[in-house]
């Protein structure tokens, strides 16, 4: 591709050092014991002894991370947007990870919650919150075992509570987990039900939480894996973390993939750097596509966001390029999909997702996506009707008028547009395996319907996480 | 005799028993003194959805209440200055719109109606049915926002009907249509729907949607008076808003996820509200039926007037609505003044009284025997003016006596007081003895209006949420905006409790509890700031009428500037009392003597109030048991029923020589007397 920014030499993997992966493969890097053995709370220390919070937040700044829950926004810029001298304040920790295919903050909490509690501390220093509520998945028994225990051990060693590590500064971090909903990863879905609300995106205005979020206070909402980063970036800098990677996506990030790649996991590769192509076929990544078959579609960033395809492999996984691509890195959820998959029948999962997963608060959605769903199933089972394709498009009109990217919406959150994606996808490029859907109640040749449950429907375990 | 609503403003000669007229309200009242209120804004009639259609003149206050709740309290998104007036552009015309105020009803005002069915001018804007998408400029271009979410701004330009704005409403109609099961046929709302209505000037005109529509039982009963159709609901949050948000009843909710949302009571707790009515009302589709009026009447059908509920002393209006000579609803009306609408359950449901097959239809007079037995009209005139001839000659006007009249409307408690001044009658009382005196209607006296834009309200007597119901909801309203503070002094706990800011309990009657709870330092600073007003009535029917006097007395001593809203029990009992059914009262607005003392002639034959001994109900009462009384005229009051000395009262008719009453039904009391006419209701 021609935009492939000039620093990048085609054919090499670029690297960089494992920055909040460095524990997966340590087995006791949850513990404890075994956080500190490596490193751990070293930052801490530093931070809170050697730095004012001024100078944290700083570091946070010139690393320019971006946001990892989705939107991708530079962390230290919107811890800069609390009103100055509003207290309390809090820092809410997205912890529920569930757009389908997403699973890096599942590990990081599994596997590293020592980290994650860290950079909390850490971040609640420089921006003055005494409070910090980890929002956990419900479903992620594990990660919340494991972080329940990661507090005790914390709070018994004086690194989250009264006076930390003899400072004057004291913090305290409420562990809390949601019902199973995944709207609730939507920022102001979360700080409703972290009220002990049903998740329900607010639209009140003001919109940013950082103004005004949980119960009515200032509050900073950050993914679980950016705070996970800010330890290094105390201990090395914020301008070593910017060093890595392109200047547009600085830093390291874990990218999911899944699908029908052999090796699908969660990678810590350079941001910005590394191309599709590299992380589905380096061999210390994905290793190729199964059967080494053609990619025929995949999802760049989370089920919400328009499909690439075989021209968009050699993209870099920089924000900016993929934003311009038409599309979005989102939480870094990758989807890979061969040659033999089912548009159709991928169409349908992805919507089936977001019918299911609609809080039913705005008409368009609640009805909406239902109503998609309802017809590509009536599709793949042979019932399609000659006008369902024209009455698909439609309903994803009435949605998110104009089909476009960014998507317009008349819903209040991005959930019903994030259905009409895929379909706007799909239609797009493969309208003929709808019609053929529609006239003979089957796939098309060479076509396996199923083929999308090794996809989708069943996001693998991730067998492997390897870094550069 | 089955009344016809529609008939109620006919004055015949049968004014004279026209006791039960449903026109009468507190703020009914005539304007006797400066600071009575202003008139009720006239709201046209309501049509089914009586709230949405009410457009009455709005003062800045409900408008500014809801731009309050879409910028959550924060005053950050009002300029200062409300008093300047933003221009904005709506469909190329521009127009001038008070800062704070919705786009949806900044439209309206200019005559653009945008379809809505979640929005409700009472309650806080959720943007939920997304149907009254429009247009906006921004920067970037136009953006489709939903009007109701949307405060104005100066130099807004806002389109209601272009292409996109059309597609998108259509769009959301579809969808709101797609599992709504359009038995309108069947459905009592099919007429007065705001769905059918929007669909057929927004919609699209069909549905494409051929896949199954959701399915839930057929009406299932929330409460004993609410039928929930779940297929017919669009889940606008209408209901569920109304029962949290104004009644703070949230005992229905919004439960299961998606498309399976629906809206349910909670388990084995029924929708129990004592305001459950209006959630039929204010619902947009035929969802929420009330038991009374389910498959009675085609909305087309009804026969419509606006009127006064007279079930308490709040005075709400009221559209009364009937079909086939049958009263079949009432439908609250959206007064700015009053009750925005709102009715409570007693008030909007009592009517079935008025069908009754046990009302009284023709007069009775007790027969030679001891029965007493239907009789023509005239007859039983000629009866009570003989009776009345008697206790005249017998004892002379101090002789009679008259009790009740506050079921009525002003003009009958004016015509009653008429004929009493005409016969030099002293004795006369609307209140029962459940009040407090008369005299404290001389007060400063304070609207509804006023109380609720308060900064400090002292309340003071019964549990309003009992007694008052929508005084009840809008006082609970000003103090959840935090627009006012209200300090409650009652002997036990009641339903504005939790909303105030400080409740203290005293002695029944107590003034000493009443002085230190008020004297505290906090609570003074907070009446310093000025703007009290001091919501007085009976707390308590065993407590004598000298202790709550005595209460009140230790209030208005603390809070000398306050105003008084008072809080008596009967229907328009302010009005009553101030037409001159007060105990040594005088007929007629007291406006009279007060404005222009010196040209108006003293009502002829009127004795002067100084010469006889004024005695109230209670007094009355007691003279009739002593037997003092030859003549007791009871206007729709049952004594037996009403007065808190039930023994007094059984010596007193026992007492009274000879009793005319005039009431709908053959009360206790009634039954004892020896006339008795049917009045109208």
């Amino acid at each position: 591709m021609s935009d492939v920014p000039s620093y990048h030499v085609a054919g090499l993997v670029p690297t960089g050092p494992r920055i909040i992966t460095s524990r997966f493969e340590q087995a006791d890097g949850y513990t404890y014991d075994g956080y500190v053995r490596s490193g751990g709370y070293t930052a801490l220390r530093k931070a809170l002894t050697e730095m004012t919070p001024q100078q944290v937040h700083d570091e946070v700044k010139t690393s320019e991370m971006q946001g990892r829950g989705g939107a991708g926004f530079p962390a230290g810029t919107k811890w800069g947007f609390l009103p100055p001298d509003v207290f309390p304040r809090y820092l809410v920790v997205n912890g529920d990870e569930s757009e389908p295919g997403t699973y890096k903050d599942r590990l990081l909490m599994e596997l590293d919650p020592h980290q994650l509690i860290e950079g909390v501390v850490i971040s609640c220093y420089a921006f003055r919150a005494a409070q910090a509520f980890l929002y956990v998945r419900g479903e992620m028994a594990l990660a919340q075992e494991r972080i329940a225990e990661a507090l005790n051990d914390a709070y018994a060693n004086n690194l989250v509570g009264k006076n930390v590590l003899g400072t004057d500064f004291s913090v305290d971090i409420t562990l809390t987990w949601g019902a199973g909903a995944y709207i609730v990863g939507e920022e102001t879905a979360l700080i409703e039900s972290l009220e002990g609300e049903r998740g329900m995106p607010r639209l009140k205005p003001p919109y940013f939480p950082a103004a005004k979020g949980l119960y009515m206070q200032p509050t900073i909402v950050n993914n679980v894996e950016t705070l996970a980063n800010v330890p290094w970036i105390v201990t090395e800098s914020g301008q070593s973390f910017h060093d890595i990677g392109a200047p547009s996506s600085t830093g390291m990030r874990m990218f999911s993939v899944s699908g029908h790649v052999k090796k699908p996991g969660v990678f810590e590769v350079p941001n910005g750097t590394t191309t599709f192509r590299m992380l589905f076929e380096a061999p210390e990544y994905c290793g190729g596509v199964r059967h080494g078959r053609a990619v025929k579609a995949f999802i760049p960033g989370g089920a919400s966001a328009m499909w690439f395809y075989g021209e968009h492999l050699d993209l870099p996984l920089d924000k900016p390029t993929v934003d311009k691509a038409g599309s979005m890195l989102g939480s870094g959820a990758i989807v890979v999909m061969d040659e033999t998959t089912d548009m159709v029948a991928a169409c349908w999962r992805i919507v089936a997702f977001f019918a299911r997963e609609s809080c039913g608060k705005c008409t368009p959605c609640r009805e909406g996506t239902t109503w998609l769903e309802r017809i590509l199933k009536r599709m793949i089972d042979g019932h399609g009707r000659p006008d369902d394709l024209a009455t698909l498009l439609d309903v994803c009109e009435s949605i998110s008028p104009g089909l476009a990217w960014p998507p317009r919406q008349t819903t209040i959150c991005p959930l019903g547009p994030s259905a009409v994606s895929p379909i706007a996808s799909a239609v797009d490029r493969f309208r003929a395996e709808f019609e053929h859907y529609v006239a003979h109640g089957r796939p098309m040749d060479g076509i396996h319907r199923h083929a999308i449950h090794g996809a989708i429907h069943h996001a693998p375990i991730p067998v492997g996480v390897a870094g550069a | 005799m089955p009344d016809d609503p529609t008939k109620n403003e006919q004055t015949t000669e049968a004014e004279a028993v026209d006791a039960e007229k449903t026109e009468a309200a507190v703020d009914a009242a005539p304007e006797t003194a400066d600071a009575e209120p202003e008139t009720v804004p006239e709201a046209p009639p309501a049509e089914g959805s009586a709230s949405d259609e009410a457009k009455a003149a709005r003062g800045g206050s409900g408008v500014d209440d809801d731009a309050g709740a879409t910028g959550d309290d924060g005053a950050d998104d009002e300029p200062a200055t409300s008093t300047s007036t933003l221009t904005v552009t709506i469909d190329d015309r521009p127009i001038e719109a008070p800062p704070g105020q919705l786009v949806i009803d900044a439209c309206e005002d200019a005559g653009t109606y945008v379809p809505r069915f979640c929005y409700h001018k009472r309650m806080s804007p959720v943007g939920m049915c997304r149907q009254c998408i429009v247009e906006v400029e921004g920067p970037r271009g136009p953006m489709m926002v939903v009007s109701c979410m949307t405060p104005v701004a100066d130099g807004q330009v806002v389109r209601t009907a272009t292409d996109g704005v059309k597609r998108a409403q259509e769009g959301v109609l579809e969808l709101l249509l797609a599992n709504h099961p359009l038995d309108c046929p069947v459905c009592d709302k099919g007429g007065e729907c705001p769905l059918q209505d929007q669909a057929f000037s927004h919609g699209p005109g069909e549905s494409r949607y051929v896949e199954e529509k959701r399915h839930f039982e057929k009406p299932i009963p929330i409460s004993d008076l609410v039928y929930l159709d779940r297929e017919r609901c669009i889940l606008c949050d209408r209901c569920t808003r109304f029962a949290d948000e104004v009644a703070g009843d949230p005992l229905i909710s919004f439960t299961h996820r998606g498309n399976d949302t629906q809206v349910l009571t909670f388990p084995d707790e029924p929708f129990s509200s004592y305001f459950s009515g209006n959630t039929v009302q204010i619902c947009p589709v035929g969802a929420l039926t009330a038991t009374p009026y389910r498959f009675k009447a085609r909305p087309w059908d009804l026969a419509q007037v606006e009127s006064t509920c007279t079930t308490c002393s709040v005075g709400c209006r009221i559209v009364v609505q009937s079909s086939r000579d049958e009263l079949l609803r009432y439908q609250g009306v959206d007064s700015d003044a009053v009750n925005w609408g709102w009715l409570c359950d007693r008030g909007r449901f009592n009517f079935e009284a008025v069908n009754s097959e046990q009302r009284l239809k023709v007069p009775l007079v007790r027969a030679s025997g001891d029965a007493l037995e239907p009789t023509s009209w005239n007859a039983a005139m000629g009866v009570a003016t003989q009776l009345i001839e008697e206790a005249l000659a017998a004892g002379g006007p101090a002789g009679i006596a008259v009790l009740g009249g506050a079921r009525g409307t002003n003009e009958s408690a004016y015509a009653w007081a008429q004929l009493a001044d005409a016969l030099d009658v002293p004795y006369r009382d609307a209140q029962l003895g459940d009040g407090l005196p008369a005299e404290l209607l001389d007060l400063p006296r304070a609207t509804i209006d006023e109380a609720a834009a308060a900064s400090t309200i002292v309340l003071l007597g019964p549990d309003l949420k009992e007694e008052l119901p929508v005084l009840y909801l809008r006082l609970r309203h000003a103090a959840e905006r935090r627009t006012c503070r209200i300090i409650e002094l009652s002997a036990v706990e009641t339903g504005l409790t939790p909303y105030a800011w400080r409740s203290t309990r005293v002695e029944a009657g107590g003034s000493a509890g009443i002085t230190d709870a008020l004297g505290a330092d906090d609570v003074k600073d907070q009446l310093g700031k000025g703007g009290v007003v001091i919501v007085a009535g009976r707390g308590n029917l065993a407590e004598s009428v000298d202790a709550a006097t005595a209460s009140l007395r230790a209030v208005l001593d603390a809070v000398p500037g306050a105003k008084l809203l008072p809080a008596f029990r009967r229907g328009n009992v302010v009005g009553a009392l101030q037409l001159g059914l007060r105990p040594g009262g005088l007929a007629g607005p007291r406006r009279s003597e007060a404005k222009n003392g010196s040209g108006t002639p003293e009502p002829p034959g009127v004795p002067a109030a100084a010469s006889t001994t004024v005695l109230d109900a209670i007094g009355i009462l007691g003279a009739a048991a002593d037997g003092k009384i030859d003549l007791l005229v009871l206007l729709g009051a049952d004594p037996l029923a009403d007065c808190p000395d039930t023994d007094l009262a059984r010596r007193a008719l026992a007492g009274a020589r000879r009793v005319i009453a005039v009431d709908t039904f053959l009360t206790d009391s009634s039954a004892t007397a020896d006339v008795v006419f049917a009045a109208a209701a």
